[in-house]
């Protein structure tokens, strides 16, 4: 039979094989125009967004656009003694500008990153420099202040000049890169970001493991009891979740507060006297409980879903093979619900490595972690991009768990409610 | 839970102790909850249950605080509730529409990259809250949609989808593809088919997706915190301002009245979800 006439063709002519191929891919165009407009709106108002995120996180150049006369003049400059007379002008016209224009603030801040002691040079500077007369600006500025004949200060600008930079990463494990371009440590003083990188991920793996005691329990025991119960007691796990985070927040800050119930309960039982009532809110004591309380539906779900697949009879067979009730459970029922505590440990941990509410309005001032500090920079000192970039660093450790946690249990597996 | 009678002495002991563990623990869970609504019918200025309170006296409850909710000086609420309902019934809206086409693709079989893409469809709910906000306010302040309503919206559908492409993809992975096949070969244009014939069946999925998107929208703060102006306050934003500065009990009674919305909202999710679970056969 020769290949011609095997062939199969459809009732107008086109061979089977080709009219399958098209349907087929008909068929993956129509599913892809689906998901087109999601996946396109997403891309546009949010991938593209955190993407923008880092080229701001490492956008150096607002030093550069305020003095760009300077940074012409000194390219040709090789910053080993002061400055050529061009270079004075070209600073001197570029001051100007900014005290003109009132930004020479901007200024004086970032280049007092930059070196120690420049602010008060540069503000000394806006005073004097409008009586300036033309000509000879390197004997002018000079005389300003002594520090201009330390050609440390001018390095200092020259050192800005790239307008790409690291040191905000640096700056987020409390690093920087010193005047000779080595990367230290700040000073003991000043070391804040490391203590909150760890508090946050101490809180989340802390609030995760209570999260995770508490829920075993009660997941196994509404997995096993009969629905009409287990219905109802299910309430008592969908109401929070259902409820708002801040009507839950405000809950604990009554509950907390020094004349709050809880404190009322331990004064009655006599644990602690009337006048010496602890301090449980505004300190990591309320973050934790707060957020235990808050983030416990997130652990009790998966872990009933996967509970609710093992059949009973599987423990009875251990038990009727001979082992006691313990060895039964711990051989038997708890390696089966692993899904299901790998996907809520990592549900939560996620969430409480973000969280923000909370630790901000129960957390005082050591209950805070890092997503509070990137809101105080983005709202308080409008350093954005060092919020960027505190910002990238949380995401990249979220994705990496995110990873893990794909590889456990798939995200497909996820499930509300 | 019944133990039966041949149960050794130290297990029936240890059974009881794992129920008041678990008593324990769902106390926890709700009492909370249960603090703020006497609370909001103090008749005094305090957070704490006055005396009078606590003897149940008549005088030492009022309604003070649910009238100055609604009719107080300079009262927020009224425009912070007005914005919310606005804003989370647009933002429910984008998301159904949008996130039910993605899963209606996602779940056909043809579809390429379907790992990848789900994982972008689903990213808004992954990444943390705080970096969503402060990406999204990037954008909206470059695009001119900072603090407008319409900024705000946009920014709770992107939030919201990923419930929406979750519940209805669960939905779909039950459903029967070859009715509608048979409907299209009895001459049903696709447009009658997803009206007649899937839109029915995955509508649990889709109510309760919305759901979802309506809570996230209603609830949300750490975004709108960065987004709104003072025309676009909302419930979330008026009460994370009350916490910080003054707890007063109005807050209260306005956190009462979203208890109330949250029941409602879980009984509607409840019979949703075993009406949906009743139509893919999962009841047992």
């Amino acid at each position: 039979m020769s290949s011609e006439t095997g062939k199969i063709l459809t009732t107008d002519g086109i061979p089977l094989e080709e009219s399958l191929k098209q349907a087929e891919k008909k068929n993956k165009i129509k599913a892809f125009l689906l998901v087109a407009p999601l996946l396109l709106f997403l891309i546009i108002t949010y991938m593209i967004p955190i993407g923008d995120m880092f080229s701001r996180s490492i956008d150096d150049k607002m030093v550069t656009n305020m003095l760009p006369k300077t940074y012409k003049a000194m390219e040709t400059w090789d910053g080993k003694e002061l400055p050529p007379e061009e270079v004075f002008e070209a600073f001197y016209l570029d001051y100007k500008i900014l005290v003109k224009n009132k930004t020479a603030g901007k200024l004086q801040t970032q280049l007092n990153y930059e070196k120690n002691g420049f602010k008060s040079v540069l503000k000394k500077l806006a005073r004097k420099q409008k009586k300036f007369e033309e000509g000879n600006y390197k004997e002018q500025i000079m005389k300003v202040h002594k520090r201009w004949r330390n050609v440390e200060y001018w390095r200092a600008i020259k050192r800005r000049a790239p307008s790409y930079t690291y040191s905000k990463y640096l700056k987020g494990v409390d690093m920087y890169s010193n005047e000779d371009g080595k990367i230290v440590q700040v000073s003991e003083d000043r070391r804040i970001h490391r203590i909150l990188w760890i508090r946050t991920v101490e809180v989340a793996f802390f609030v995760t493991l209570f999260c995770f005691l508490m829920a075993y329990p009660i997941a196994h025991l509404l997995a096993t009891l009969p629905m009409k119960y287990s219905n109802l007691l299910m309430i008592c796990v969908l109401l929070p979740f259902w409820t708002s985070l801040l009507v839950r927040t405000a809950s604990w800050m009554i509950l907390l507060q020094q004349q709050g119930i809880v404190n009322d309960f331990f004064v009655w039982t006599g644990l602690v006297a009337d006048d010496n009532r602890p301090e449980m809110m505004y300190n990591k004591t309320g973050t934790y409980v707060a957020m235990t309380q808050i983030l416990l539906p997130f652990m009790v779900l998966p872990l009933y879903s996967v509970m609710k697949t093992i059949s009973p009879s599987l423990m009875r067979a251990g038990k009727s093979l001979g082992a006691t009730p313990a060895i039964a459970f711990f051989k038997v029922y708890f390696p089966l619900t692993i899904p299901g505590i790998g996907a809520g440990c990592l549900l939560v941990f996620i969430l409480a490595i973000g969280y923000y509410i909370t630790p901000a309005l129960v957390g005082g001032a050591s209950g805070t972690l890092i997503s509070n500090q990137i809101a105080y920079h983005m709202k308080s000192t409008l350093d954005w991009s060092f919020a960027s970039a505190m910002g990238l660093m949380l995401l990249t450790g979220v994705l990496v768990i995110y990873w893990i946690y794909n590889k456990l249990v798939g995200v497909d597996n996820i499930k509300l409610g | 839970m019944a133990l039966p009678k041949y149960t050794e002495p130290h297990y029936r002991i240890w059974h009881y102790f794992y129920l008041l563990i678990c008593g324990c623990v769902f106390f926890f869970l709700i009492a909370p909850l249960f603090v703020i609504f006497p609370l909001s019918f103090n008749a005094e200025e305090f957070l704490v249950f006055s005396d009078g309170m606590k003897r149940l006296d008549p005088d030492a409850f009022s309604l003070r605080w649910y009238k100055d909710m609604i009719y107080g000086t300079k009262n927020p609420w009224g425009l912070a509730a007005r914005n919310s309902f606005i804003i989370a019934i647009f933002a429910t809206l984008g998301s159904i529409i949008l996130g039910t086409l993605a899963a209606l693709g996602l779940s056909s079989r043809h579809m390429p990259y379907k790992g990848l893409i789900m994982a972008i469809l689903i990213s808004p709910m992954i990444v943390p809250l705080i970096i969503s906000g402060v990406a999204i306010f990037f954008f909206m302040a470059k695009v001119g949609l900072a603090a407008t309503h319409l900024g705000i919206i946009l920014a709770h559908i992107i939030l919201g989808t990923p419930f929406v492409v979750i519940t209805v993809t669960a939905t779909l992975s039950g459903f029967d593809h070859s009715i509608t096949r048979a409907a299209s070969s009895l001459g049903s244009s696709p447009y009658n088919t997803f009206m007649k014939i899937t839109l029915p069946l995955i509508l649990p999925g889709v109510i309760s997706g919305g759901l979802f998107a309506f809570v996230t929208s209603f609830d949300e703060v750490v975004v709108v915190l960065f987004l709104a102006g003072l025309d676009n306050t909302t419930i979330p934003i008026q009460m994370w301002t009350g916490l910080r500065e003054q707890l007063s009990p109005t807050i209260l009674a306005v956190a009462t009245c979203l208890i109330l919305l949250s029941v409602f909202i879980l009984l509607t999710a409840e019979l949703l979800r075993r009406r949906s679970e009743r139509l893919r056969g999962i009841n047992r």
